[in-house]
């Protein structure tokens, strides 16, 4: 933030601006420090300046003399170039930065902390990785996760395959945690891809020694060099440091809002777990696709107009008018219990039923499985065509929808799509030990 | 004041003092925790490690880079209830404990310091393991204040607010163990300004800021507070003693790290003379060493990986096993850097042949490293990978040798010497805490506090004994051990309740129920007013309150526990009948004692009541009974 009012006039006046070496005095105190830019929360008459020592304190400018004692020097950062060490022996893997940052740069000047974004940063920050292979990095966006939206999964995708193209034995994306499952499961519809593709992020901000980013990079360069040709999410398996967890990118949900081990997987279990170098399948009879088995495609066609509904006690049935009214393609609902919704929200998903607008169930249990059969406003809803989708996640419903509905806009050709399993994004059967009670 | 060693002002002595000291509020700092220890079995185990992260210009601290070269692994004791997921570094933290913040504004006062218009959290790092971020929080609160001594006014340059770290509990399997109980309780930091002259002034600065700390709600007992201190004359360099726990001790150590200081200088001019050079080459001798006696070695050799590495330092024979201080020469220097590094010790030079070595093996070697008259080398045996880092350390540490005294925190020992920790952090490793919003500090809430502050223990203990008549021993107790407040608030509802009585009861009798394992906590305020109440109003005899002290410990109320002991004093009737029975009964020995008779009836009275009578009232009745007697 910058400094307003009086304050503001006076320190242009005095030509003293951010970073400039500054002394104040007051009644029986004086202080020599830098001056800094205004945190969030701060008074207006309020100077913050960083210490000799560090600190960063607040100086109510009342009754204060204020001098500029020299200019401040622009930090200039100018880093050597690393030595990538690329090889013959190596894989080659591609880093794509979406803006969550894996690698911190802090200046402990002005206390300011530098995201890492390109190739050099990253690889100065964790020097370790060209050992393992020959690393290229790209920074494709800087968003938070919360502002992703779908135009920026294409063109994910679109890096992904470009890479894949021009030979990387595997891809890791470097993405904030709160969206990373959506992408993760969009990008697994879009492509099809013949190496691993890894999602991988921080649920402490890479500029702290104690960070997971460093962790989750390394395990995510051993998946990226392993033989599990999917789109797959890469983090902390538990509190603890060395073990990381493969999810499948279909099925894995942020679970926790601060903790490492954040994401699970839902009606399934990771498919490996990688401890330091180690990467081992964790069931032999779950079936993964395997690198090369595929040919790389990609098919990036995706609906834009697409609605997550989650039903609750009271909700107002004109919600859905809203999205009919608005001309969107597709519907998901996150039903309750089996999938289902109040008779009132039925009679809307009836009119969307009119108007062929697909309407997908999925269940706000989260765990399990939808089943339309049991009670009557199930069966009611089979009725108007509702779509259920067995043990699909609702976030991956509503990516797979919105890519179905970039497909075709042939109703039964999107209820076929829904209703088949393309990326282990569903299964027939479910094993008693998927919930988080075993 | 004894005769000191050195003319400390001619050498251009300059002492800080920086004290911690645990604060007392109800939660954590950052999160609502309890602020206690346990000793509970840890019901949780966390398993991390830590990275420095890349400050700006690819720099990394100069503290920070040498922990991550002992590739340190940590594991954290964790508890259900007693810690959480802040300890844990699993969530982010929570507000700045308010508490915590008003106990440091009455601090700062009474410390004459100006408090900042806003405290900004920031975060300091701290790779050791001790804080699970790998920073600790940390600000300040106030700066520019002062204490008077006899030497004249010491400011306090500041005033910090901070985190506790994690309590270190051990080491296995290389990784070093902590307890999260600790993490996050509140400690104030005191730093005065580095230029206290004179070991005696630093004695007094520290006893007056003792004083303001127990002034207020801090934490008393064993690690509750930690001073370090720091030295520097005018030739040497700033030392940090870490951990000065005895007044008593301050100036032995003050003594021992000048003559440290003066001696480290002696050594780097007698190197300068010979031209003295420190080789970073790092040689294997594993093979000259191989049939060697030494069991120390032998049994290295034996491990895999394992090997003898030596350095060679050119000029510096005979100054290694030179004494710096009481018993510790150079070359332990030298080795408390290379134990760092995970080794056990080092050789040289100056101390073989010895430990097995022999001096033919000596020979060798110094043929080997092509040593000159002058010269001298250093040994490590231990795998080869720790050997060789620990080298690296020697090589640093020597080279500071040719210079003089190495910047360094140490640490200090019980003899007043002091050993090497680690090098003096730099100052450039904080950045600001985005997670804890500036913390706005009203001046209102400042003068507020400010108008009610405190008295100092020493003032406190004065005004008690003599507003209440109470020994000088009570009241020294009372506020010693912080209960002058707890008897005060039960006087002011008691006024007519014998103080001494309340003061011995509070120091004394519920102190030994604690101590044989009642839950004194039970006995708050309100409960020991009541029970104070029962004798006051004259319902038990005062000698009966320990009874009743024991059943609150175990949740009976003071009422319940009259009627289930039968404490009820008698009524003056029952007791004027009894009295009038025994001295019917012993009326000859009246008529023969007259009064001399008292003493034996008063015993027999006693007897008689089973302590349900005070003394006062027997001994008032009996007598005019006896005095009837004598007068009929």
């Amino acid at each position: 933030m910058a400094y307003e009012g009086y304050l503001k006039e006076f320190l242009e006046l005095s030509d003293i601006t951010v970073g400039d070496k500054i002394k104040v005095t007051k009644p029986g105190m004086e202080h020599e420090g830098m001056l800094l830019e205004k945190p969030d929360y701060s008074n207006e008459n309020t100077l913050i300046v960083k210490l000799s020592s560090g600190y960063n304190i607040g100086i109510d400018v009342k009754n204060a003399k204020i001098e500029k004692i020299s200019e401040g020097k622009k930090p200039k950062i100018e880093l050597d170039p690393v030595d990538k060490q690329f090889s013959e022996e190596k894989d080659n893997l591609s880093i794509l930065s979406t803006g969550g940052t894996v690698a911190s740069v802090i200046d402990y000047k002005t206390g300011a902390v530098h995201p890492a974004f390109t190739a050099d940063d990253l690889l100065r920050a964790t020097p370790e990785l060209v050992d393992y292979a020959n690393i290229t990095a790209k920074a494709i966006f800087n968003i938070l996760s919360e502002n992703m939206k779908v135009e920026y999964w294409k063109e994910t995708a679109q890096a992904v395959y470009d890479e894949i193209n021009n030979g990387a034995d595997g891809v890791i994306i470097a993405h904030g945690t709160d969206t990373m499952h959506y992408t993760a499961s969009a990008l697994s519809f879009m492509l099809d891809t013949p190496v691993p593709v890894v999602l991988t992020g921080a649920q402490r901000s890479s500029d702290r020694p104690s960070s997971d980013a460093f962790t989750n990079l390394m395990a995510s360069v051993k998946a990226a060099k392993s033989d599990i040709a999917e789109v797959s999410i890469c983090m902390h398996n538990n509190e603890d440091d060395p073990t990381c967890d493969l999810h499948r990118g279909t099925r894995a949900r942020k679970m926790h809002t601060s903790r490492r081990d954040t994401f699970t997987s839902i009606n399934m279990n990771p498919i490996a777990t990688i401890t330091n170098d180690e990467i081992t399948i964790n069931d032999t009879e779950v079936k993964y696709t395997k690198r090369g088995e595929v040919e790389l495609a990609l098919n990036n066609e995706i609906s834009e107009k697409v609605a997550l509904i989650k039903m609750y006690p009271g909700i107002d049935p004109e919600i859905v008018d809203i999205y009919i009214d608005r001309d969107y393609e597709g519907i998901v609902i996150e039903g309750t219990g089996l999938g289902h919704c109040s008779d009132e929200v039925i009679d809307k998903i009836a009119r969307a039923n009119d108007e062929k607008i697909p309407v997908v169930m999925t269940s706000q249990c989260i765990f399990g499985r939808t089943n339309m059969n049991v009670y009557s406003s199930g069966r009611r809803l089979l009725h108007y065509n509702v779509i259920p989708v067995s043990d699909m996640l609702p976030e991956t419903a509503y990516t797979k929808l919105s890519w179905a509905c970039g497909q075709t806009d042939d109703a039964d050709e999107i209820r076929r799509i829904m209703q088949t399993n393309l990326k282990g994004e569903m299964d027939t059967t479910l094993s008693q030990k998927y919930f988080i009670k075993n | 004041m004894s005769e000191d060693k050195f003319n400390y002002e001619e050498l251009g002595l300059m002492m800080g003092l920086e004290i911690h000291q645990q604060l007392d509020s109800k939660t954590k700092l950052f999160c609502r925790c309890p602020n206690s220890l346990t000793d509970k079995q840890p019901e949780r185990r966390i398993y991390r490690r830590l990275r420095p992260t890349q400050s700006e210009l690819g720099e990394i601290d100069r503290a920070a880079y040498e922990e991550s070269q002992r590739n340190l692994q940590f594991v954290y004791e964790a508890y259900n209830h007693h810690t959480c997921l802040v300890e844990a570094d699993e969530e982010p933290p929570a507000k700045l404990n308010q508490e915590a913040v008003d106990i440091s504004i009455i601090l700062a006062s009474l410390m004459n310091m100006k408090v900042v218009d806003e405290f900004h959290t920031m975060r300091k790092q701290v790779i050791d393991g001790s804080n699970t971020s790998g920073f600790q929080r940390t600000g300040i609160l106030a700066t520019d204040g002062y204490v008077e001594t006899d030497f004249g006014n010491v400011t306090i340059e500041t005033l910090g607010l901070e985190e506790d770290a994690a309590r270190r509990i051990g080491e296995e399997e290389g990784k070093i163990v902590f307890r999260l109980d600790r993490l996050g309780i509140p400690l104030a930091e005191i730093t005065t300004s580095p230029d206290m002259h004179h070991p005696e002034q630093v004695k007094q600065v520290a006893y007056q800021l003792g004083q303001i700390l127990r002034s207020t709600k801090v934490k008393r007992g064993l690690g509750t507070i930690r001073q370090d201190l720091n030295i520097s004359i005018r030739e040497g360099s700033r030392i940090e003693v870490k951990g000065v726990q005895d007044l008593e001790l301050m100036p032995t150590i003050v003594e021992n790290e000048v003559q440290r200081q003066l001696n480290l200088i002696d050594i780097a001019k007698q190197l300068q003379e010979r031209q003295a050079k420190v080789e970073t080459c790092i040689y294997d001798v594993t093979e000259l060493l191989e049939s060697t006696e030494s069991k120390v070695v032998k049994s290295i050799l034996e491990e895999s990986n394992s090997g003898v590495l030596a350095i060679k330092l050119k000029g510096f024979k005979g100054l290694i096993g030179r004494e710096v201080q009481p018993g510790k020469r150079l070359g332990t220097e030298f080795s408390e850097h290379a134990k760092k590094m995970g080794v056990s010790g080092l050789f040289h030079t100056d101390e073989l042949p010895n430990y097995g070595i022999t001096q033919e093996e000596v020979d060798r070697i110094n043929t080997d490293l092509l040593l000159e008259e002058n010269d001298a080398f250093i040994l490590v045996a231990g795998q080869k990978d720790k050997a060789h880092n620990a080298l690296t350390e020697v090589v640093e540490r020597a080279k500071e040798a040719l210079i003089g005294v190495p910047e360094e925190t140490r640490r200090a020992q019980d003899n007043g010497n002091t050993e090497y920790m680690r090098p003096l952090p730099t100052a450039s490793r904080m950045y600001v805490e985005t997670d804890i919003p500036t913390e706005i500090i009203d001046p209102q809430r400042v003068e507020k506090i400010a108008s009610n502050l405190p008295e100092l223990p020493v003032v406190k203990k004065e005004r008690i004994q003599k507003e209440y008549s109470l020994s000088e021993e009570l009241a020294e107790q009372l506020v010693q051990r912080n209960n002058a407040d707890l008897f005060e608030e039960i006087k002011k509802e008691l006024p007519e309740m014998d103080a001494t009585k309340i003061a011995s009861d509070i120091v004394s009798t519920i102190r030994d129920l604690k101590r044989d394992g009642y839950d004194v906590s039970k006995l708050d305020k309100d409960v020991l007013v009541e029970i104070f109440a029962l004798v006051n109003d004259d319902v038990i005899p005062a000698a009966k309150t320990e009874v009743i002290f024991k059943d609150a410990c175990e949740g009976i109320t003071p009422e319940d526990s009259v009627k289930k002991n039968n404490l009820e004093k008698l009524s003056e009737d029952r007791i004027l009948v009894g009295i009038q029975e025994i001295v019917e009964e012993n009326k000859s020995m009246i008529e023969e004692r007259k009064m001399g008779a008292m003493g034996p009836l008063m015993g027999k009275a006693m007897a008689k009541f089973q302590g349900k009578a005070d003394g006062q009232t027997v001994s008032k009745l009996l007598t005019k009974e006896i005095q009837s007697i004598l007068n009929s």
